[in-house]
Protein backbone atom coordinates (compact mmCIF):
# COMPACT_ATOMS: atom_id res chain seq x y z
CA UNK A 1 0.00 0.00 0.00
CA UNK A 2 3.03 2.61 1.43
CA UNK A 3 5.07 1.81 -1.76
CA UNK A 4 1.78 3.02 -4.58
CA UNK A 5 1.65 5.98 -3.28
CA UNK A 6 4.42 7.88 -4.81
CA UNK A 7 3.67 6.32 -8.16
CA UNK A 8 0.32 7.24 -7.63
CA UNK A 9 0.54 10.71 -6.22
CA UNK A 10 2.90 11.56 -9.11
CA UNK A 11 0.09 10.56 -11.71
CA UNK A 12 -2.44 12.49 -10.03
CA UNK A 13 -0.09 15.64 -10.46
CA UNK A 14 0.52 14.94 -13.43
CA UNK A 15 -2.74 14.42 -14.37
CA UNK A 16 -3.44 17.91 -12.86
CA UNK A 17 -0.25 19.93 -14.56
CA UNK A 18 -1.97 18.67 -17.71
CA UNK A 19 -5.18 20.01 -16.75
CA UNK A 20 -3.63 23.45 -16.62
CA UNK A 21 -2.17 23.40 -19.62
CA UNK A 22 -5.28 22.37 -20.88
CA UNK A 23 -7.09 24.91 -19.90
CA UNK A 24 -4.90 27.62 -20.74
CA UNK A 25 -4.83 26.15 -23.88
CA UNK A 26 -8.22 26.13 -24.33
CA UNK A 27 -9.49 29.24 -23.14
CA UNK A 28 -6.89 31.19 -24.68
CA UNK A 29 -8.51 32.10 -28.07
CA UNK A 30 -11.39 33.52 -26.88
CA UNK A 31 -9.06 36.23 -24.69
CA UNK A 32 -7.09 36.45 -27.85
CA UNK A 33 -10.61 36.94 -29.27
CA UNK A 34 -11.36 39.84 -26.93
CA UNK A 35 -8.16 41.90 -26.93
CA UNK A 36 -8.42 41.92 -30.55
CA UNK A 37 -11.81 43.55 -30.08
CA UNK A 38 -10.69 45.77 -27.76
CA UNK A 39 -7.65 46.68 -30.16
CA UNK A 40 -5.06 45.67 -27.45
CA UNK A 41 -1.82 43.74 -27.17
CA UNK A 42 -2.38 41.05 -24.71
CA UNK A 43 0.47 40.27 -22.33
CA UNK A 44 1.10 36.33 -22.19
CA UNK A 45 1.22 36.58 -18.84
CA UNK A 46 -2.03 38.26 -18.32
CA UNK A 47 -3.12 36.18 -20.65
CA UNK A 48 -2.82 32.57 -18.65
CA UNK A 49 -4.32 34.35 -15.82
CA UNK A 50 -7.47 35.66 -17.55
CA UNK A 51 -8.06 32.06 -18.56
CA UNK A 52 -7.60 30.82 -15.64
CA UNK A 53 -10.38 32.70 -14.27
CA UNK A 54 -13.06 32.70 -16.66
CA UNK A 55 -16.77 32.74 -16.26
CA UNK A 56 -17.61 30.56 -18.84
CA UNK A 57 -14.40 28.80 -19.61
CA UNK A 58 -14.33 25.65 -22.57
CA UNK A 59 -12.12 24.00 -19.70
CA UNK A 60 -12.37 25.32 -16.22
CA UNK A 61 -9.35 24.64 -14.56
CA UNK A 62 -9.02 22.39 -10.88
CA UNK A 63 -9.06 25.86 -8.63
CA UNK A 64 -12.23 26.88 -10.41
CA UNK A 65 -14.29 23.47 -9.81
CA UNK A 66 -12.75 23.41 -6.08
CA UNK A 67 -13.66 26.70 -5.50
CA UNK A 68 -17.04 26.33 -6.89
CA UNK A 69 -17.54 22.97 -5.09
CA UNK A 70 -16.61 24.98 -1.86
CA UNK A 71 -19.44 27.46 -2.69
CA UNK A 72 -22.35 25.09 -3.02
CA UNK A 73 -21.18 22.32 -0.29
CA UNK A 74 -19.75 24.46 2.38
CA UNK A 75 -21.53 27.95 1.92
CA UNK A 76 -24.84 26.60 1.22
CA UNK A 77 -27.50 25.79 3.54
CA UNK A 78 -28.10 21.95 3.12
CA UNK A 79 -31.56 22.37 1.97
CA UNK A 80 -31.16 25.19 -0.66
CA UNK A 81 -31.52 24.43 -3.88
CA UNK A 82 -28.12 24.83 -5.07
CA UNK A 83 -26.14 23.20 -2.88
CA UNK A 84 -24.58 19.94 -3.87
CA UNK A 85 -25.20 18.31 -1.03
CA UNK A 86 -28.63 18.33 -1.45
CA UNK A 87 -28.63 17.39 -5.44
CA UNK A 88 -25.70 14.84 -4.13
CA UNK A 89 -28.36 13.28 -1.97
CA UNK A 90 -31.34 13.10 -4.22
CA UNK A 91 -28.72 10.90 -6.42
CA UNK A 92 -27.76 9.32 -3.55
CA UNK A 93 -30.88 7.85 -2.21
CA UNK A 94 -32.08 6.51 -5.79
CA UNK A 95 -28.64 4.85 -6.11
CA UNK A 96 -28.88 3.13 -2.39
CA UNK A 97 -32.30 1.80 -2.74
CA UNK A 98 -31.94 0.69 -6.77
CA UNK A 99 -28.81 -0.97 -5.49
CA UNK A 100 -30.38 -3.00 -2.59
CA UNK A 101 -32.79 -3.92 -4.73
CA UNK A 102 -30.81 -4.89 -7.84
CA UNK A 103 -28.60 -7.07 -4.98
CA UNK A 104 -31.29 -8.52 -3.90
CA UNK A 105 -32.75 -9.71 -7.16
CA UNK A 106 -29.24 -10.88 -8.18
CA UNK A 107 -28.95 -13.10 -5.34
CA UNK A 108 -32.43 -14.44 -5.69
CA UNK A 109 -32.11 -15.19 -9.55
CA UNK A 110 -28.27 -17.13 -8.64
CA UNK A 111 -30.44 -19.00 -5.84
CA UNK A 112 -33.15 -20.16 -8.45
CA UNK A 113 -30.73 -20.42 -11.26
CA UNK A 114 -28.29 -22.68 -8.88
CA UNK A 115 -31.36 -25.18 -7.78
CA UNK A 116 -33.02 -25.61 -10.95
CA UNK A 117 -31.52 -26.73 -14.33
CA UNK A 118 -33.98 -25.75 -16.65
CA UNK A 119 -33.93 -22.14 -15.12
CA UNK A 120 -30.28 -22.84 -15.60
CA UNK A 121 -30.41 -23.48 -19.38
CA UNK A 122 -33.07 -21.16 -19.98
CA UNK A 123 -32.43 -17.66 -18.52
CA UNK A 124 -28.77 -17.37 -18.08
CA UNK A 125 -28.45 -16.86 -21.62
CA UNK A 126 -31.24 -13.97 -21.87
CA UNK A 127 -29.94 -12.45 -18.75
CA UNK A 128 -26.43 -11.95 -20.43
CA UNK A 129 -28.32 -10.53 -23.51
CA UNK A 130 -30.29 -8.44 -21.51
CA UNK A 131 -27.15 -6.22 -20.66
CA UNK A 132 -26.69 -6.02 -24.56
CA UNK A 133 -29.76 -3.35 -24.53
CA UNK A 134 -28.33 0.07 -23.85
CA UNK A 135 -30.65 -0.20 -21.16
CA UNK A 136 -29.70 3.54 -20.34
CA UNK A 137 -31.15 4.69 -23.51
CA UNK A 138 -34.41 3.78 -22.51
CA UNK A 139 -34.40 5.24 -19.13
CA UNK A 140 -35.73 8.30 -19.80
CA UNK A 141 -38.62 6.30 -21.41
CA UNK A 142 -39.07 3.91 -18.22
CA UNK A 143 -39.54 7.65 -16.13
CA UNK A 144 -41.78 9.36 -18.67
CA UNK A 145 -44.32 6.39 -18.99
CA UNK A 146 -44.09 5.71 -15.21
CA UNK A 147 -44.65 9.38 -14.35
CA UNK A 148 -47.50 9.13 -16.72
CA UNK A 149 -49.33 6.25 -14.55
CA UNK A 150 -48.50 7.77 -11.62
CA UNK A 151 -45.26 6.70 -10.40
CA UNK A 152 -42.76 9.36 -10.01
CA UNK A 153 -39.96 10.40 -7.87
CA UNK A 154 -37.54 7.82 -6.09
CA UNK A 155 -38.77 4.34 -7.16
CA UNK A 156 -38.53 4.71 -11.46
CA UNK A 157 -35.08 6.24 -11.13
CA UNK A 158 -34.53 3.40 -8.44
CA UNK A 159 -35.87 1.07 -10.97
CA UNK A 160 -32.64 1.96 -13.81
CA UNK A 161 -29.91 1.45 -11.13
CA UNK A 162 -31.92 -2.11 -10.15
CA UNK A 163 -31.68 -3.44 -13.67
CA UNK A 164 -27.88 -2.03 -14.01
CA UNK A 165 -27.11 -3.41 -10.43
CA UNK A 166 -28.60 -7.06 -10.88
CA UNK A 167 -26.20 -8.61 -13.55
CA UNK A 168 -23.20 -8.55 -12.05
CA UNK A 169 -25.11 -9.39 -8.97
CA UNK A 170 -26.33 -12.58 -10.37
CA UNK A 171 -23.23 -13.44 -12.66
CA UNK A 172 -21.19 -13.61 -9.57
CA UNK A 173 -23.54 -15.43 -7.23
CA UNK A 174 -24.11 -17.81 -9.88
CA UNK A 175 -20.16 -18.86 -9.95
CA UNK A 176 -20.16 -18.47 -5.86
CA UNK A 177 -22.55 -20.74 -5.07
CA UNK A 178 -21.59 -23.44 -7.24
CA UNK A 179 -18.11 -22.73 -5.88
CA UNK A 180 -17.89 -24.98 -2.94
CA UNK A 181 -15.85 -28.29 -3.15
CA UNK A 182 -17.13 -31.11 -4.38
CA UNK A 183 -16.07 -33.25 -1.01
CA UNK A 184 -17.84 -30.42 0.82
CA UNK A 185 -21.14 -31.25 -0.97
CA UNK A 186 -20.46 -34.36 -0.64
CA UNK A 187 -19.83 -34.07 3.33
CA UNK A 188 -23.46 -32.46 3.88
CA UNK A 189 -25.44 -35.06 1.35
CA UNK A 190 -23.79 -37.43 4.14
CA UNK A 191 -25.48 -35.55 6.80
CA UNK A 192 -28.41 -35.78 5.10
CA UNK A 193 -28.73 -31.73 4.45
CA UNK A 194 -31.92 -30.60 2.81
CA UNK A 195 -31.36 -28.10 0.06
CA UNK A 196 -32.08 -25.34 2.36
CA UNK A 197 -29.46 -26.34 4.99
CA UNK A 198 -26.85 -26.54 2.04
CA UNK A 199 -27.67 -23.49 0.54
CA UNK A 200 -27.54 -21.67 3.97
CA UNK A 201 -24.87 -23.50 5.94
CA UNK A 202 -22.40 -24.17 3.05
CA UNK A 203 -22.86 -22.24 -0.48
CA UNK A 204 -24.03 -18.35 1.02
CA UNK A 205 -20.73 -18.12 3.10
CA UNK A 206 -18.76 -19.69 0.28
CA UNK A 207 -20.62 -17.28 -1.85
CA UNK A 208 -19.66 -14.13 0.16
CA UNK A 209 -16.20 -13.13 -1.63
CA UNK A 210 -18.05 -13.41 -4.78
CA UNK A 211 -21.40 -11.00 -3.81
CA UNK A 212 -18.66 -8.43 -2.70
CA UNK A 213 -16.65 -8.40 -5.69
CA UNK A 214 -19.96 -8.23 -7.61
CA UNK A 215 -21.18 -5.37 -4.93
CA UNK A 216 -18.71 -3.21 -6.04
CA UNK A 217 -19.38 -2.90 -9.60
CA UNK A 218 -22.73 -2.96 -8.85
CA UNK A 219 -22.84 -0.09 -6.54
CA UNK A 220 -20.76 2.11 -9.20
CA UNK A 221 -22.81 1.03 -12.36
CA UNK A 222 -26.00 2.24 -9.90
CA UNK A 223 -24.69 5.55 -9.62
CA UNK A 224 -25.01 5.47 -13.10
CA UNK A 225 -27.97 4.75 -13.65
CA UNK A 226 -29.40 6.85 -11.45
CA UNK A 227 -27.43 9.90 -12.70
CA UNK A 228 -28.98 8.97 -16.31
CA UNK A 229 -32.51 8.80 -14.66
CA UNK A 230 -32.57 12.05 -13.77
CA UNK A 231 -32.06 13.67 -17.34
CA UNK A 232 -35.30 13.26 -18.61
CA UNK A 233 -37.69 14.59 -15.67
CA UNK A 234 -37.01 18.30 -16.56
CA UNK A 235 -33.95 18.61 -14.72
CA UNK A 236 -35.85 18.94 -10.64
CA UNK A 237 -32.90 17.70 -8.94
CA UNK A 238 -29.81 15.34 -8.33
CA UNK A 239 -26.07 15.79 -10.13
CA UNK A 240 -28.16 14.33 -13.68
CA UNK A 241 -30.22 17.33 -13.66
CA UNK A 242 -26.98 19.64 -13.16
CA UNK A 243 -24.87 18.04 -15.50
CA UNK A 244 -28.46 19.18 -17.82
CA UNK A 245 -29.10 22.74 -16.60
CA UNK A 246 -25.39 23.40 -16.87
CA UNK A 247 -24.84 21.42 -20.76
CA UNK A 248 -28.14 24.01 -21.39
CA UNK A 249 -26.92 26.83 -20.03
CA UNK A 250 -23.69 26.91 -21.17
CA UNK A 251 -21.87 26.58 -16.92
CA UNK A 252 -19.35 24.46 -17.56
CA UNK A 253 -18.33 25.10 -13.94
CA UNK A 254 -21.30 23.59 -12.92
CA UNK A 255 -20.98 20.66 -15.00
CA UNK A 256 -17.52 20.20 -13.99
CA UNK A 257 -18.26 19.99 -10.10
CA UNK A 258 -21.47 17.81 -10.39
CA UNK A 259 -19.09 15.31 -12.29
CA UNK A 260 -16.33 15.50 -9.47
CA UNK A 261 -18.75 14.90 -6.87
CA UNK A 262 -20.24 12.23 -8.87
CA UNK A 263 -16.88 10.69 -8.88
CA UNK A 264 -16.04 11.23 -5.02
CA UNK A 265 -19.78 9.48 -4.36
CA UNK A 266 -19.09 6.74 -6.63
CA UNK A 267 -15.21 6.26 -5.00
CA UNK A 268 -16.92 6.53 -1.40
CA UNK A 269 -19.31 4.10 -2.33
CA UNK A 270 -16.93 1.45 -3.83
CA UNK A 271 -14.28 1.91 -0.92
CA UNK A 272 -17.51 1.18 1.56
CA UNK A 273 -18.36 -1.98 -0.25
CA UNK A 274 -14.59 -2.74 0.25
CA UNK A 275 -14.49 -1.88 3.66
CA UNK A 276 -17.34 -3.65 4.82
CA UNK A 277 -16.11 -6.88 3.24
CA UNK A 278 -13.10 -6.30 4.79
CA UNK A 279 -14.88 -6.35 7.78
CA UNK A 280 -17.41 -9.82 7.27
CA UNK A 281 -13.93 -11.65 5.71
CA UNK A 282 -12.05 -11.08 8.92
CA UNK A 283 -15.01 -11.54 10.68
CA UNK A 284 -15.40 -15.09 8.99
CA UNK A 285 -11.28 -16.15 9.15
CA UNK A 286 -11.38 -15.61 5.31
CA UNK A 287 -8.89 -13.13 5.31
CA UNK A 288 -7.00 -12.92 1.59
CA UNK B 1 -61.01 -7.86 -20.88
CA UNK B 2 -60.17 -9.98 -23.56
CA UNK B 3 -59.70 -13.34 -21.67
CA UNK B 4 -58.74 -15.11 -24.80
CA UNK B 5 -55.43 -14.66 -26.14
CA UNK B 6 -54.49 -14.38 -22.18
CA UNK B 7 -55.50 -18.08 -22.18
CA UNK B 8 -53.41 -18.89 -24.89
CA UNK B 9 -50.40 -17.19 -24.35
CA UNK B 10 -50.82 -19.05 -20.39
CA UNK B 11 -51.10 -22.19 -22.22
CA UNK B 12 -48.35 -21.23 -24.36
CA UNK B 13 -46.06 -20.89 -21.27
CA UNK B 14 -47.13 -23.54 -19.49
CA UNK B 15 -46.25 -25.55 -22.79
CA UNK B 16 -42.82 -23.93 -23.39
CA UNK B 17 -41.91 -24.83 -19.34
CA UNK B 18 -42.44 -28.35 -19.61
CA UNK B 19 -40.87 -28.77 -23.39
CA UNK B 20 -37.87 -27.28 -21.49
CA UNK B 21 -37.74 -29.67 -18.73
CA UNK B 22 -38.22 -32.66 -21.03
CA UNK B 23 -34.97 -31.29 -22.98
CA UNK B 24 -32.87 -30.62 -20.51
CA UNK B 25 -33.46 -34.56 -19.07
CA UNK B 26 -32.64 -35.85 -22.41
CA UNK B 27 -29.16 -35.45 -22.34
CA UNK B 28 -28.03 -36.51 -25.63
CA UNK B 29 -24.68 -38.22 -26.37
CA UNK B 30 -24.50 -36.69 -29.81
CA UNK B 31 -22.28 -33.60 -30.16
CA UNK B 32 -24.65 -31.53 -32.52
CA UNK B 33 -27.99 -32.65 -31.04
CA UNK B 34 -26.98 -31.37 -27.60
CA UNK B 35 -25.79 -28.23 -28.90
CA UNK B 36 -28.82 -27.39 -30.56
CA UNK B 37 -30.80 -28.39 -27.32
CA UNK B 38 -28.81 -25.75 -25.58
CA UNK B 39 -29.62 -23.15 -28.17
CA UNK B 40 -33.60 -24.18 -28.43
CA UNK B 41 -33.91 -24.08 -24.54
CA UNK B 42 -33.63 -20.44 -24.56
CA UNK B 43 -35.16 -19.54 -27.12
CA UNK B 44 -38.42 -21.19 -26.56
CA UNK B 45 -38.07 -19.39 -23.33
CA UNK B 46 -37.79 -16.27 -25.03
CA UNK B 47 -40.65 -16.87 -27.11
CA UNK B 48 -42.84 -17.83 -24.13
CA UNK B 49 -41.90 -14.13 -22.61
CA UNK B 50 -43.04 -12.57 -25.45
CA UNK B 51 -46.55 -14.74 -25.74
CA UNK B 52 -47.17 -13.80 -22.18
CA UNK B 53 -46.02 -9.97 -22.88
CA UNK B 54 -48.75 -9.98 -25.73
CA UNK B 55 -50.92 -11.78 -23.77
CA UNK B 56 -50.95 -9.37 -20.61
CA UNK B 57 -50.86 -6.03 -22.90
CA UNK B 58 -53.39 -7.33 -25.16
CA UNK B 59 -55.79 -9.38 -22.63
CA UNK B 60 -55.92 -6.96 -19.95
CA UNK B 61 -55.98 -3.60 -22.21
CA UNK B 62 -52.92 -2.32 -21.14
CA UNK B 63 -52.78 1.32 -22.68
CA UNK B 64 -50.04 1.03 -25.64
CA UNK B 65 -48.51 4.41 -24.31
CA UNK B 66 -47.62 2.27 -20.76
CA UNK B 67 -46.68 -1.06 -22.81
CA UNK B 68 -47.31 -1.56 -26.67
CA UNK B 69 -47.60 -5.83 -27.14
CA UNK B 70 -44.74 -7.06 -29.22
CA UNK B 71 -47.08 -7.22 -32.79
CA UNK B 72 -47.08 -3.67 -32.83
CA UNK B 73 -43.84 -3.09 -32.32
CA UNK B 74 -43.22 -5.44 -35.39
CA UNK B 75 -45.38 -3.88 -37.02
CA UNK B 76 -43.84 -0.28 -36.82
CA UNK B 77 -40.44 -1.69 -37.36
CA UNK B 78 -41.58 -3.30 -40.88
CA UNK B 79 -43.45 0.20 -41.42
CA UNK B 80 -40.16 2.50 -40.67
CA UNK B 81 -37.19 0.36 -41.62
CA UNK B 82 -35.80 2.99 -43.42
CA UNK B 83 -36.04 5.60 -40.87
CA UNK B 84 -34.54 3.21 -38.16
CA UNK B 85 -31.95 2.27 -40.96
CA UNK B 86 -30.99 5.96 -41.10
CA UNK B 87 -30.74 6.42 -37.56
CA UNK B 88 -28.59 2.79 -37.16
CA UNK B 89 -25.97 4.64 -39.67
CA UNK B 90 -25.75 7.80 -37.58
CA UNK B 91 -25.33 6.18 -34.20
CA UNK B 92 -23.64 3.21 -34.84
CA UNK B 93 -21.69 3.26 -38.11
CA UNK B 94 -20.24 6.21 -37.40
CA UNK B 95 -20.13 7.67 -33.48
CA UNK B 96 -20.13 3.86 -31.80
CA UNK B 97 -17.33 2.29 -34.18
CA UNK B 98 -15.12 4.97 -34.90
CA UNK B 99 -15.35 5.69 -30.81
CA UNK B 100 -14.41 1.92 -30.27
CA UNK B 101 -11.83 1.61 -32.12
CA UNK B 102 -10.34 4.61 -31.21
CA UNK B 103 -10.91 4.31 -27.31
CA UNK B 104 -9.60 0.25 -27.51
CA UNK B 105 -6.88 1.10 -29.58
CA UNK B 106 -5.33 3.83 -27.42
CA UNK B 107 -6.16 1.83 -24.61
CA UNK B 108 -4.11 -1.24 -25.82
CA UNK B 109 -1.02 1.16 -26.90
CA UNK B 110 -1.22 3.34 -23.89
CA UNK B 111 -1.25 0.05 -21.88
CA UNK B 112 1.63 -1.64 -23.30
CA UNK B 113 4.07 1.72 -22.78
CA UNK B 114 2.81 1.79 -19.30
CA UNK B 115 3.52 -1.74 -19.26
CA UNK B 116 7.65 -0.99 -19.64
CA UNK B 117 7.92 1.18 -17.05
CA UNK B 118 6.68 0.11 -13.45
CA UNK B 119 6.45 3.36 -11.83
CA UNK B 120 3.55 4.19 -14.69
CA UNK B 121 1.98 0.52 -13.89
CA UNK B 122 1.98 1.37 -10.18
CA UNK B 123 0.66 4.67 -10.34
CA UNK B 124 -2.17 4.52 -13.27
CA UNK B 125 -3.38 1.14 -12.41
CA UNK B 126 -5.43 2.43 -9.35
CA UNK B 127 -6.31 5.95 -11.10
CA UNK B 128 -7.35 3.76 -13.94
CA UNK B 129 -9.55 1.33 -11.63
CA UNK B 130 -10.90 4.12 -10.07
CA UNK B 131 -11.54 6.10 -13.29
CA UNK B 132 -13.37 2.71 -14.87
CA UNK B 133 -15.56 2.75 -12.15
CA UNK B 134 -16.76 6.44 -12.54
CA UNK B 135 -20.27 7.23 -14.37
CA UNK B 136 -17.84 8.42 -16.94
CA UNK B 137 -20.91 9.61 -18.80
CA UNK B 138 -21.37 12.30 -17.50
CA UNK B 139 -18.59 13.85 -19.71
CA UNK B 140 -21.39 13.97 -22.37
CA UNK B 141 -23.03 17.74 -22.32
CA UNK B 142 -18.76 18.79 -22.09
CA UNK B 143 -18.21 16.47 -25.08
CA UNK B 144 -21.17 17.62 -27.47
CA UNK B 145 -19.48 21.26 -26.43
CA UNK B 146 -16.12 21.10 -27.31
CA UNK B 147 -16.96 19.11 -30.67
CA UNK B 148 -20.37 20.21 -31.70
CA UNK B 149 -23.70 18.38 -32.24
CA UNK B 150 -22.55 16.09 -34.93
CA UNK B 151 -21.58 12.31 -34.44
CA UNK B 152 -17.96 13.30 -33.78
CA UNK B 153 -18.64 14.14 -29.69
CA UNK B 154 -20.84 11.25 -29.46
CA UNK B 155 -17.45 9.28 -30.85
CA UNK B 156 -15.47 11.41 -28.26
CA UNK B 157 -17.88 10.20 -25.47
CA UNK B 158 -17.21 6.55 -26.35
CA UNK B 159 -13.79 6.82 -26.52
CA UNK B 160 -13.65 8.09 -23.33
CA UNK B 161 -15.71 5.15 -22.27
CA UNK B 162 -13.72 2.21 -23.49
CA UNK B 163 -10.23 3.39 -23.15
CA UNK B 164 -10.06 2.57 -19.56
CA UNK B 165 -11.85 -0.62 -19.34
CA UNK B 166 -9.18 -1.53 -22.10
CA UNK B 167 -5.85 0.35 -20.27
CA UNK B 168 -7.09 -2.01 -17.19
CA UNK B 169 -7.89 -4.91 -18.70
CA UNK B 170 -4.45 -5.30 -21.05
CA UNK B 171 -2.29 -4.57 -18.12
CA UNK B 172 -3.64 -6.86 -15.91
CA UNK B 173 -2.87 -9.52 -18.54
CA UNK B 174 0.19 -8.40 -19.66
CA UNK B 175 0.85 -9.32 -16.36
CA UNK B 176 -0.81 -12.89 -16.84
CA UNK B 177 2.03 -14.98 -18.41
CA UNK B 178 3.60 -17.27 -15.57
CA UNK B 179 6.89 -16.65 -14.26
CA UNK B 180 8.21 -20.14 -15.94
CA UNK B 181 7.08 -19.34 -19.31
CA UNK B 182 9.16 -16.01 -19.15
CA UNK B 183 12.23 -17.72 -17.91
CA UNK B 184 11.98 -20.00 -20.78
CA UNK B 185 11.57 -17.23 -23.20
CA UNK B 186 14.97 -15.72 -21.69
CA UNK B 187 16.73 -18.89 -21.67
CA UNK B 188 16.12 -18.76 -26.07
CA UNK B 189 17.44 -15.07 -25.96
CA UNK B 190 14.74 -14.00 -27.08
CA UNK B 191 14.13 -10.07 -26.84
CA UNK B 192 11.59 -7.73 -24.99
CA UNK B 193 9.79 -7.26 -28.57
CA UNK B 194 9.61 -11.25 -29.69
CA UNK B 195 8.68 -12.02 -25.99
CA UNK B 196 5.93 -9.66 -26.33
CA UNK B 197 4.11 -11.10 -29.29
CA UNK B 198 4.98 -13.90 -29.07
CA UNK B 199 3.94 -14.99 -25.49
CA UNK B 200 2.63 -12.16 -23.11
CA UNK B 201 0.25 -10.69 -25.74
CA UNK B 202 -1.40 -14.27 -26.40
CA UNK B 203 -1.40 -14.87 -22.85
CA UNK B 204 -3.06 -11.18 -22.40
CA UNK B 205 -5.68 -12.40 -24.90
CA UNK B 206 -8.71 -13.57 -22.57
CA UNK B 207 -8.42 -9.92 -20.82
CA UNK B 208 -7.73 -7.99 -23.99
CA UNK B 209 -11.31 -9.82 -24.99
CA UNK B 210 -13.61 -9.54 -22.07
CA UNK B 211 -12.51 -5.72 -21.89
CA UNK B 212 -13.94 -5.84 -26.15
CA UNK B 213 -16.95 -7.56 -24.62
CA UNK B 214 -17.47 -4.71 -21.54
CA UNK B 215 -16.85 -1.81 -24.21
CA UNK B 216 -19.38 -2.84 -27.11
CA UNK B 217 -22.44 -2.72 -24.74
CA UNK B 218 -20.50 0.39 -23.06
CA UNK B 219 -20.49 2.27 -26.92
CA UNK B 220 -23.49 1.94 -27.65
CA UNK B 221 -24.85 3.24 -24.14
CA UNK B 222 -22.24 6.44 -24.52
CA UNK B 223 -23.37 7.18 -28.21
CA UNK B 224 -26.90 7.25 -27.78
CA UNK B 225 -27.04 8.79 -24.10
CA UNK B 226 -24.67 11.70 -25.63
CA UNK B 227 -27.37 12.07 -28.09
CA UNK B 228 -29.52 13.43 -25.35
CA UNK B 229 -27.24 16.31 -25.09
CA UNK B 230 -28.20 17.87 -28.74
CA UNK B 231 -28.30 16.05 -31.90
CA UNK B 232 -28.62 16.71 -35.17
CA UNK B 233 -32.19 15.41 -36.67
CA UNK B 234 -31.54 11.82 -36.81
CA UNK B 235 -29.88 9.43 -34.32
CA UNK B 236 -31.15 6.56 -31.95
CA UNK B 237 -30.68 8.75 -29.02
CA UNK B 238 -32.49 11.50 -30.62
CA UNK B 239 -35.19 9.19 -32.11
CA UNK B 240 -35.90 7.96 -28.39
CA UNK B 241 -36.11 11.52 -26.45
CA UNK B 242 -38.60 13.34 -29.38
CA UNK B 243 -40.59 10.03 -29.67
CA UNK B 244 -41.07 9.34 -25.70
CA UNK B 245 -42.12 13.72 -26.03
CA UNK B 246 -44.64 12.66 -28.97
CA UNK B 247 -45.72 8.99 -26.47
CA UNK B 248 -45.29 7.31 -29.77
CA UNK B 249 -43.61 4.47 -26.98
CA UNK B 250 -43.74 1.58 -30.40
CA UNK B 251 -41.13 3.51 -31.98
CA UNK B 252 -39.31 4.18 -28.76
CA UNK B 253 -39.34 0.06 -28.32
CA UNK B 254 -38.60 -0.31 -32.33
CA UNK B 255 -35.01 1.49 -31.67
CA UNK B 256 -34.43 0.03 -28.68
CA UNK B 257 -35.04 -3.59 -30.68
CA UNK B 258 -32.46 -2.36 -33.10
CA UNK B 259 -30.18 -1.37 -30.38
CA UNK B 260 -30.40 -4.59 -28.69
CA UNK B 261 -29.48 -6.28 -32.11
CA UNK B 262 -26.97 -4.68 -33.12
CA UNK B 263 -25.63 -5.16 -29.32
CA UNK B 264 -26.34 -8.38 -29.07
CA UNK B 265 -24.75 -9.71 -32.58
CA UNK B 266 -21.48 -7.56 -31.96
CA UNK B 267 -21.20 -9.00 -28.46
CA UNK B 268 -21.49 -12.55 -30.59
CA UNK B 269 -19.31 -11.85 -32.62
CA UNK B 270 -16.42 -10.87 -30.44
CA UNK B 271 -17.09 -14.35 -28.53
CA UNK B 272 -17.26 -16.13 -32.04
CA UNK B 273 -13.58 -13.80 -32.41
CA UNK B 274 -12.43 -15.08 -28.87
CA UNK B 275 -12.98 -18.44 -29.22
CA UNK B 276 -10.72 -18.18 -32.86
CA UNK B 277 -7.92 -16.54 -30.99
CA UNK B 278 -7.89 -18.23 -27.79
CA UNK B 279 -8.89 -21.46 -28.82
CA UNK B 280 -6.14 -22.28 -26.04
CA UNK B 281 -7.42 -21.23 -22.94
CA UNK B 282 -9.02 -23.56 -20.44
CA UNK B 283 -12.88 -22.83 -20.58
CA UNK B 284 -12.66 -24.07 -24.54
CA UNK B 285 -10.86 -27.03 -24.13
CA UNK B 286 -13.41 -29.50 -22.84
Amino acid sequence: MHDSLIPVGTVVAAIIVIWYVFAVYLNAPFERDQAARAGTQIASTQLVRNTLAQQRPVLPAPHQVAQEIWNTTALKKVTSKRSLVYHSWVTLSSTLLGFVMGTGLGILLAVLIVHSNVLDKSLMPWIITSQTIPILAIAPMIIVVLNAVGVSGLLPKAMISTYLSFFPVAVGMVKGLRSPDVMHLDLMRTYSASRGQVLWKLRWPTALPFLFTSMKVAVAISLVGAIVGELPTGAVAGLGARLLTGSYYGQTIQIWSALVSAAVLAAVLVTLVDISSRIVMRRMGMVR
Amino acid sequence: MNSGILIIALVFWMGAWAANVWLVRLRPDNQPLARSINLLIPALFGAALIMLWEGITVGFNISTILLPPPSMIWARIASSVDILWADFVQTFMKAVLAGYAIGCLSGFVVAIAVDRVPFLRKGLLPVGNLVAALPVIGIAPIMVMWFGFDWHSKAAVVVVMTFFPMLVNTVAGLAASGAMERDLMRTYASGYWQTLVKLRLPAAMPFIFNALKINSTLALIGAIVAEFFGTPIVGMGFRISTEVGRMNIDMVWAEIFVAALAGSLSYGLLALLERAVTFWHPSYRS
